[in-house]
């Protein structure tokens, strides 16, 4: 993981210094409510439902264990006793008093944490791979990457009053595992013909209102240049950018209204005259922050450890466990652990207290002290030798981390919707739990095999319903909540967003829909072929038709068609 | 009468900003004597007012700092106008004045310009802020100029910080 020096600690304490400050500014009265809300979200502070909800960045996903233990130590001193993952590489607190944030943000920052711009019209937390590292099919660790462009995006004066947030993630797996194509900026590490390391580089992608896949603006940009490319894409947008209406100030508006081809060429204009300028990256400066991410002291171990796989044969519940949640590393005889946040009857991406110092020590018994967190809401424990999975399995399944669902229907990802957050139309988690409870028989879902659900409680999309094989979307039908349903959507290399399947339906029938649609692809799938893949084989209709029947919309209890 | 701040120490100011009437010709707009600061159209419509030493264009945040290009060298004061504190277009255009055109000159905030964005707007090449007339008193204005040094050695390269910080300083994998 990234080592701070004195310059990177000094400004993080200076943010919390200068936060403090307004924060006493904002009590005594000398800012305005107005004046004062891009500040606190700057530094991760909503003002939800219940109380201010604190939002803290965890960069491109990477935590030491002595940092998840600081989050254990705040859900108890100042929340109700837990948090929640999101799906961008973010913690939640749900019940913090706005009055001790300035408290908070210091003693997160003795361990390196904070809220920087986890929030507002500026540049957020950058996210990737959850597997950077020890992928198997990793071209070029995408972290030293996100390093630099979290150093270069931390408090860049011209760009924290953009018209609209702006996020950014770097992919450098043959899968995309980081959405990169629905981010504003997404990153692809490649190498050219001569072998050098550069950028594809994609813009204007992102879910929302109005969901677009990224496009193409360059086909390669050598790593020296990255900041400054991105610089000048920023420089067009802030300065070309929709700031009339808050719904299409997105970047995405503006390379669709311009085109993408006028948009290349006005950031290629500005980038003449900033290309090989002091912002150009050395040699240096990347080899300082890459020796950050050079591979753990591994030991070398014979390919498969023998009492692992006698333990899969002892234990069924076990083999199951590993089936699901463990996946392969590119060391013999290690292994990466997905530990499950989608317990049956616990929100999704939901941890406690208890769990959060359990993690810490199974990082640090098994994993180098290090844990990574997912988009999908989990938490993986990348370096674990094969000889002590069953031991963290045990300590996993009792501490109610071990659920053995990893991408199967139950692993959904879900935004805190109408329970937490204050945009949303329609509550989410209580969906996502009715869903659970009825695929919650194990072998019936095993048998279902690999299939995203993601829920959102509003068009916001935090729950990324666009790109799941289904998608839950919670819509307000005249003060009341309906749920939409798209299928067909998918991430990864062939990122796609799924289709509305008719009318929406009341919260009491979801379940029965998507018990529906899944009987639907039981009774069409070829052997071994999964729930996407028979979408994109025989197209939506056969799921529609038995959904909706012969049924009029007027028919059913139906809104928001 | 305006506050100014300008080298991290407050001053009164005596420049005053022309604000024509809604659909008045930029060609004819009167400007008096005394020191004005004038909407960039009014400044390209009146040639006349670059040989005055005492008017100054003000850029909004649609405006093309490119427009003045070929005038930089021999202007002592551009403004840029924040409407809203929010609205960062401002910040790009300091930027390119500086950097990308080289003015070296004064370059002024004038409109909602507040002591929170004090550090980014220095920080973009602005070495003169004027906040709003009346919003900050003597004291609170004072105490105001502390936010120019919020952040001591910033990662970036910027106006002020010809160099990112790996450029600045050696710095040593921890």
């Amino acid at each position: 993981m990234y080592r701070y020096d004195d310059y990177d600690q000094q400004l993080v304490d200076e943010r919390v210094a200068q936060f403090t400050d307004q924060t006493r500014r904002y009590f005594a009265g000398e800012l305005t409510e107005e004046e004062f809300l891009p500040l606190r979200l700057q530094n991760g502070i909503y003002i939800q439902r219940h109380a201010p909800m604190l939002r803290l960045a965890i960069p491109y996903g990477n935590l030491r264990a002595d940092q998840v233990r600081m989050y254990g130590h705040i859900a108890r001193t100042y929340d109700r006793g837990y948090g929640h993952f999101t799906t961008r590489h973010n913690m939640q607190f749900n019940w913090c008093e706005l009055e001790k944030m300035p408290e908070i943000l210091a003693k997160l920052a003795t361990v390196q944490l904070h809220a920087i711009q986890t929030s507002g019209n500026c540049i957020r937390n950058t996210s990737t791979d959850p597997f950077a590292g020890v992928a198997e099919d990793e071209r070029i660790d995408p972290r030293p990457w996100c390093e630099l462009i979290r150093q270069w995006s931390t408090f860049h004066p011209e760009f924290a009053y953009l018209p609209r947030k702006f996020k950014i993630a770097v992919n450098g797996a043959e899968e995309d595992r980081a959405v990169i194509r629905c981010h504003d900026i997404g990153l692809e590490l490649i190498k050219n013909d001569a072998g050098e390391t550069g950028f594809r580089i994609f813009v204007g992608g992102g879910l929302g209102r109005t969901p677009i896949i990224g496009e193409e603006i360059a086909s390669f940009v050598p790593w020296q240049h990255l900041l400054t490319y991105c610089e000048s894409i920023l420089r067009v947008y802030n300065r070309f950018g929709r700031r009339d209406n808050k719904f299409k100030a997105r970047i995405k508006i503006i390379v669709k209204s311009l085109g993408i081809d006028e948009f290349r060429r006005r950031v290629e204009a500005d980038w003449a005259h900033f290309k090989d300028g002091p912002s150009t990256l050395t040699q240096q400066e990347l080899d300082r922050v890459a020796a950050c991410f050079v591979d753990p002291d591994y030991k070398t171990l014979p390919k498969t450890d023998a009492g692992y796989v006698q333990a899969q044969a002892d234990s069924k519940p076990f083999a199951a466990w590993v089936k699901r949640n463990v996946r392969g590393h590119k060391r013999p005889g290690y292994a990466s652990v997905v530990l499950s946040l989608k317990k049956t009857g616990v929100p999704p991406g939901d941890v406690t207290d208890a769990q959060l110092d359990l993690i810490a020590d199974l990082a640090d018994r098994y994993s180098f002290g290090e844990v990574r967190i997912t988009h999908e809401q989990n938490v993986v424990l990348a370096d674990v030798e094969q000889s002590a999975l069953f031991a963290l399995w045990e300590q996993a399944r009792a501490g109610g981390l071990a659920t053995p669902n990893i991408g199967l229907l139950t692993d959904m990802i879900c935004c805190p919707g109408g329970d937490f957050c204050s945009l949303a139309n329609a509550k989410s988690i209580p969906i996502a739990e009715a869903v659970q409870r009825r695929f919650d028989d194990l072998d019936y879902l095993h048998d279902i095999g690999e299939l995203e659900l993601n829920i959102s409680g509003c068009m916001n999309a935090c729950g990324h319903h666009h790109v799941g094989h289904i998608g839950i979307l919670g819509v307000d039908k005249n003060g009341e909540e309906w749920y939409q349903i798209t299928i067909g959507g998918r991430q990864g290399n062939l990122t796609h967003l799924g289709k509305v399947i008719g009318p929406s339906f009341a919260a009491a029938d979801v379940p029965d829909v998507i018990e529906t649609l899944v009987n639907t692809y039981v009774a069409h799938r070829h052997e071994g072929e999964r729930f996407i893949d028979t979408v994109h084989r025989i197209g939506a209709d056969p799921f529609k038709q038995a959904v909706y029947g012969d049924k009029t919309p007027a028919q059913r209890k139906v809104a928001n068609g | 009468m305006a506050k100014l701040i300008k080298n991290q120490q407050i001053l009164d100011d005596t420049w005053q900003v022309l604000t024509p009437e809604d659909g008045a010709d930029a060609a004819t707009v009167a400007v008096p004597a005394g020191q004005w600061i004038v909407p960039l159209a009014v400044w390209q419509a009146q040639p006349a007012l670059a040989a005055r030493g005492d008017v100054a264009p003000l850029l909004e945040g649609a405006d093309d700092p490119a427009d003045l290009a070929d005038q930089l060298g021999t202007l002592s004061l551009v403004a840029v106008n924040f409407p809203r504190f929010a609205d960062g277009r401002g910040y790009s255009i300091a930027t390119l004045l500086r950097s990308r055109y080289g003015y070296t000159g004064e370059l002024r905030a004038i409109g909602d310009v507040l002591r929170d964005q004090f550090n980014y707007f220095t920080r973009c090449g602005f070495d003169a802020l004027q906040p709003p007339v009346d919003k900050y008193t003597d004291a609170q204005l004072g105490a105001a100029l502390a936010s120019l040094k919020d952040f001591t050695d910033p990662y970036q390269a910027s106006a002020t910080f010809r160099d990112p910080l790996f450029r600045r300083h050696a710095r040593h994998a921890a």
